[in-house]
């Protein structure tokens, strides 16, 4: 265990469960502990998990495009509750069609969350950088 | 024969009932009111007039003297709490129901940090034990250490179970064993989608039994008895669960609902997971405990029979009677004003089966989970929060009103799902049954010791109506 809490679920009306668990089942390995709230999640379930558990970091997935939708106030929900310095992050099929991913990428970005993933993004992938992000030493 | 006498010392009656082991029969049954002053004094002519019952059948004074007794109370307010949590959600919602699941009368649950306005109302509010839950195991911490220090501060001498992150569980005592009796067990929350109120439960009532009963004045009726065990809900819960598990040679019935309506407020138990019946269906919210309590402080029958009518509305209970909405609503006044209301005219009894029914309506309503249908891209999905209660095949009712009624299963149909409300989980034609012996805080006492004599006498006590 390397001491650090993970919030993790997919966002809104969105029922893929299986990447979700794919992910928890990585970041478990890793040495996180992963509070997984599953699909169909809401803003107001990730920020009480967090509150509750102290996270480090929240993990946000949505793969049916409406995350845009999903996540407007997102940040400012955590600001509310008074945790708004948690890390956020998101990842999946973020928007409908084929839009360039450096301006989905930035629209996140302004949205407040501290990392945007494109689709077919592999723990292996990020997993370096959250720890790096977290300050946990290899 | 082998006697056990089992006492449910109530805010109105003290009732009192022998109950012959090797038969798992009842021997007799005796009421009288219970004096408030000193509860002996109600407790004693209650046991003399069971006694003279006893004698009838043949059993003399001196084996009625020779039993053991076993007392459950909810008397002097019965057992009242302050709950307090960190997220109202999660863990406040968790540790208020593991104080419901032990009996108590919860006063009011806190979320978040604790203000000195909030300590202020809960020295006036004076509960009887305080459950300080808040954090995951491993999760914040700060509010519950915040919280432990405004606590210490507090003007009242009550113990406080602490229920909340184990990794500061004895730095919280800390702050509060100066002043305070302190007691830690598990946290009522251990992670998000957890919940383990049991522990929790199981301290409250030691709790009870060890300080409690003495604070209340309820001591002095311990010299009759072997003792005070739990507040009188506890043991209602406890015979619905043995009931629904069934014990060692007797197969349990399932998962059931027990409604107890009574004066000032309605009791809804479910015994059951309450897991989804429907295929596909995704569960929201904070996990349910399999035996789970709800109290209802606006409705009842007497007492709170204007707020009663004010919950479900006037009107409705007009057009349900085919009465003037102002004749309900004065008669539903004069009932709450009037101590010892009792139903004299036909009307009379018209409206108080009518409250009966709305008494139970509402609180199983309130009870029972919901299901909503939401459009996904990938199709419609079912979200369920709360209990499904909908494949429940038994309800079981307690209570002066139902035992009374000369058409108990009438009041009863409130309980079931109807049509028009798709949505509620509410029991789907399930079989009614009437606690006419009023047993079933009897059978949860008795169940401490002797769990088979307890299922037996409620199988043979439970009468099925229609």
């Amino acid at each position: 265990m390397n001491g650090k809490t993970l919030v993790l679920g997919v966002i809104g009306s969105d029922v893929h469960a299986v990447g979700n668990k794919i992910l928890e089942i990585a970041l478990k390995e890793a040495g996180f502990r992963v509070v997984n709230l599953g699909v169909l999640v809401s803003q107001k379930e990730f920020v009480e998990a967090a509150i509750e558990t102290a996270a480090d970091a929240v993990l946000v997935s949505s793969l049916y495009g409406h995350a845009e939708i999903d996540c407007r106030g997102l940040r400012e929900a955590f600001i509310e509750a008074g945790i708004g310095d948690i890390r956020l992050y998101i990842g999946g099929y973020l928007v409908v069609g084929n839009q360039p991913w450096e301006e989905t990428k930035a629209k996140f970005e302004a949205m407040g969350f501290d990392r945007v993933y494109p689709p077919n993004t592999l723990p292996e992938d990020f997993i370096p950088e959250l720890k790096q992000d977290l300050g946990i030493e290899e | 024969m082998q006697l056990i006498v089992l006492i449910d010392i109530g805010s109105t009656f003290t009732k009192v009932s022998a109950v012959d082991l090797d038969e798992a029969r009842l021997a007799a049954h005796f009421q009288a009111p219970t004096t408030p002053r000193n509860v002996n004094d109600g407790l004693q002519a209650a046991l003399t007039g069971l006694g003279e019952e006893l004698a009838k059948v043949g059993v003399t004074s001196a084996d009625v003297q020779r039993a053991q007794k076993l007392a459950c109370s909810s008397a002097a307010g019965g057992l009242q709490m302050i709950a307090i949590g960190l997220v109202t959600d999660l863990t406040a919602e968790a540790a208020r129901q593991a104080a419901l699941g032990a009996g108590a009368r919860v006063l009011k649950t806190y979320a978040y940090e604790l203000t000195e306005a909030d300590r202020d109302e809960i020295a006036r509010l004076q509960p009887d034990i305080i459950l300080l839950a808040g954090g995951t195991d491993g999760g914040n911490y700060t509010t519950i250490i915040h919280n432990a220090k405004v606590l210490a501060a507090l003007d009242l001498k009550v113990p406080v179970v602490i229920a909340g992150n184990r990794s500061v569980a004895p730095e919280v005592a800390a702050y509060l064993k100066h002043n305070f009796s302190t007691y830690i067990t598990a946290n009522v929350m251990p992670e998000i989608g957890r919940l383990d109120v049991e522990p929790a439960r199981q301290v409250i009532r030691q709790v009870f039994m060890e300080t409690i009963v003495q604070a209340k004045g309820l001591s002095k009726a311990e010299e009759l008895i072997d003792g005070i065990f739990m507040p009188t809900p506890a043991a209602v819960l406890r015979a619905g669960t043995i009931l629904s598990q069934g014990i060692a040679g007797h197969t349990g019935w399932g998962d059931l609902v027990i409604v107890d309506v009574g004066g000032a407020t309605t009791d809804v138990h479910s015994l059951g997971s309450g897991q989804p019946s429907r295929a596909g269906t995704v569960m929201r919210g904070l996990p349910e405990p399999f035996a789970k309590r709800t109290v209802e402080g606006d409705l009842g029958v007497r007492v709170s029979a204007s707020p009663l009518v004010e919950a479900v509305g006037a009107d409705v209970v007009s057009s349900f009677l085919g009465w003037e909405p102002e004749r309900v609503r004065a008669l539903a006044a004069r009932i709450t004003a009037e101590q010892d209301f009792l139903p004299q005219t036909p009307d009379d009894v018209r409206f108080d089966q009518a409250l009966g029914y709305f008494a139970t309506k509402a609180a199983v309503s309130r009870h029972a989970g919901r299901i909503s249908e939401v459009y996904t891209p990938t199709g419609p999905v079912w979200i369920q929060e709360g209990k499904d209660l909908s494949q429940f095949k038994a309800v079981i009712a307690t209570g002066g009103v139902f035992i009374n009624s000369s058409a108990p299963a009438h009041m009863l149909a409130g309980a079931a799902k109807e049509a028009s409300n798709p949505f509620e989980l509410k029991p789907i034609d399930p079989t009614y049954y009437l606690d006419s012996d009023y047993l079933l805080a009897a059978a949860g006492l008795l169940a401490e010791e002797y769990g088979q004599a307890a299922f037996r006498l409620m199988e043979r006590s439970l009468k099925c109506v229609r």
